[in-house]
């Protein structure tokens, strides 16, 4: 009798714990994101990637279409080179397509948002964005900002 | 001369123990019951006494731990208007760090100190050598069975202990500081990722079962069969296991998200 108690809250126990592992899954860490969704490539050049690291989302008027996947160092240009993993259901991007790199927020995370052009032909899989903005360097924006002051003043 | 003589013993006796608890592990992991069945429940009986009878204090901690981390996340975060940040810097925490240690260290507490005290008190009352005359294998019948019961209770403390502390975050967070419910779910899943995070939150659980209940099962097959013995034995297991613990944790913590 006790034994039977003993197993009806083992197995209690256990459905508990499958039941935590579930909700680890999919509530906290949404396990869904993992599910590889068809993408295709694209690549941009940009002079100054600031602090846009991979897996940063790529967005077209705030909505996330792709993420980055690989941001390297053009050996013959030494230009930074991000590669943008967009997923295929958005393929309809024109080849006048620009990419900005953006901040969200005045602290928060980078991200490239991707504004389509008029153009008719479309961007495939390897092509280039050449229309690109880099990211504002709060640095830079300050310096500039005193050394226009100091000339005014002349 | 002397001090040089001490410490070479204590050195041997350091050896000589790693290599019997070494032993008494392999022992406890390689061996095939002759009857599967009858291994089963006696596997069932133990998994009853370590694991749901430490469920109460795990769930019941991890709530509180839960509660905290939101308070005081909340008044840090409010002072840069970022408390819809409350739900990664919560659930980050729980799962990567406090999920497996504070659920460890409260098993080393609850049911490592029980184990030790258990099979220390057999050796002591001969039942262990009564079990060898009847030709039963002491480590298959008494140790066997609790090794592999704590070893699986413990990632499964780890996880409920974390979904109640994220739990108890919401309880304070949302429902009672008033942080938006949507935002405190959606920025906690995007900030968790399933492999990087969860993954090896249950790694480090898993390392910690292992790691407790090695050293639960052979303080008390070694300890000294004397009262004063299983007390200290079941102290030594509390002290070393956690700190084996937290020792454990840095090496898996820089291994798994240093850089």
């Amino acid at each position: 009798m006790l034994s039977k108690q003993i197993e009806l809250l083992v197995g209690l126990f256990i459905a508990l714990s499958i039941g935590a592992f579930f909700l680890l899954a999919y509530e906290i860490s949404d396990i869904n994101k993992l599910q590889t969704e068809e993408t295709y490539e694209l690549v941009a050049d940009f002079d100054n990637v600031g602090g846009l690291k991979p897996r940063a989302p790529v967005k077209v008027g705030g909505v996330v279409v792709g993420r980055i996947k690989e941001i390297t160092l053009d050996e013959e240009s030494m230009m930074p080179k991000v590669k943008l993993a967009i997923s295929s259901r958005f393929n309809k991007f024109p080849s006048e397509t620009s990419a900005a790199i953006l901040t969200a927020g005045l602290l928060g995370e980078q991200f490239i948002s991707l504004t389509p052009g008029a153009d008719e032909e479309l961007l495939e899989d390897g092509d280039q964005i050449y229309d690109t903005q880099s990211a504002i360097v709060l640095e830079e924006l300050i310096g500039k900002f005193m050394f226009n002051q100091d000339s005014t003043d002349l | 001369m002397n001090g040089l003589r001490l410490l070479g013993r204590s050195g041997i006796g350091f050896l000589e123990s790693l290599g019997r608890s070494g032993l008494v592990l392999m022992s406890a992991v390689f061996t095939l019951p002759k009857n599967f069945l009858k291994a089963f429940a006696l596997f069932i009986k133990q998994l009853y006494h370590i694991g749901v009878l430490s469920l109460a204090i795990t769930l019941v901690a991890g709530f509180f731990i839960g509660m905290v981390l939101a308070l005081q996340g909340y008044s840090t975060l409010i002072k840069f208007g970022a408390e819809g940040s409350l739900g990664p810097l919560v659930a980050l925490s729980l799962v990567r760090e406090l999920g497996p240690v504070v659920a460890a260290l409260l098993f080393a507490g609850r049911a490592g100190s029980a184990v030790t005290a258990e099979i220390g008190l057999m050796k002591a009352t001969e039942q262990l050598s009564s079990l060898e005359m009847m030709a039963v294998d002491p480590i298959k019948r008494v140790i066997a069975p609790r090794f592999w019961a704590g070893f699986i209770a413990m990632p499964l403390l780890a996880m409920m202990f974390t979904v109640v502390g994220v739990l108890g975050s919401h309880v304070v967070g949302v429902d009672w500081l008033g942080v938006d419910a949507g935002g405190y779910w959606s920025s906690m899943q995007s900030a968790v990722d399933f492999r990087e995070d969860v993954i090896n939150g249950f790694i480090k659980s898993v390392v910690f079962g292992l790691v407790i209940m090695w050293i639960a099962v052979y303080r008390g097959y070694d300890t000294i069969p004397t009262s004063e013995g299983i007390g200290k034995s079941t102290t030594q297991t509390v002290v070393h296991s956690s700190l084996a613990v937290l020792g454990l944790d840095f090496v898996l913590t820089a291994v798994m998200f240093g850089v």
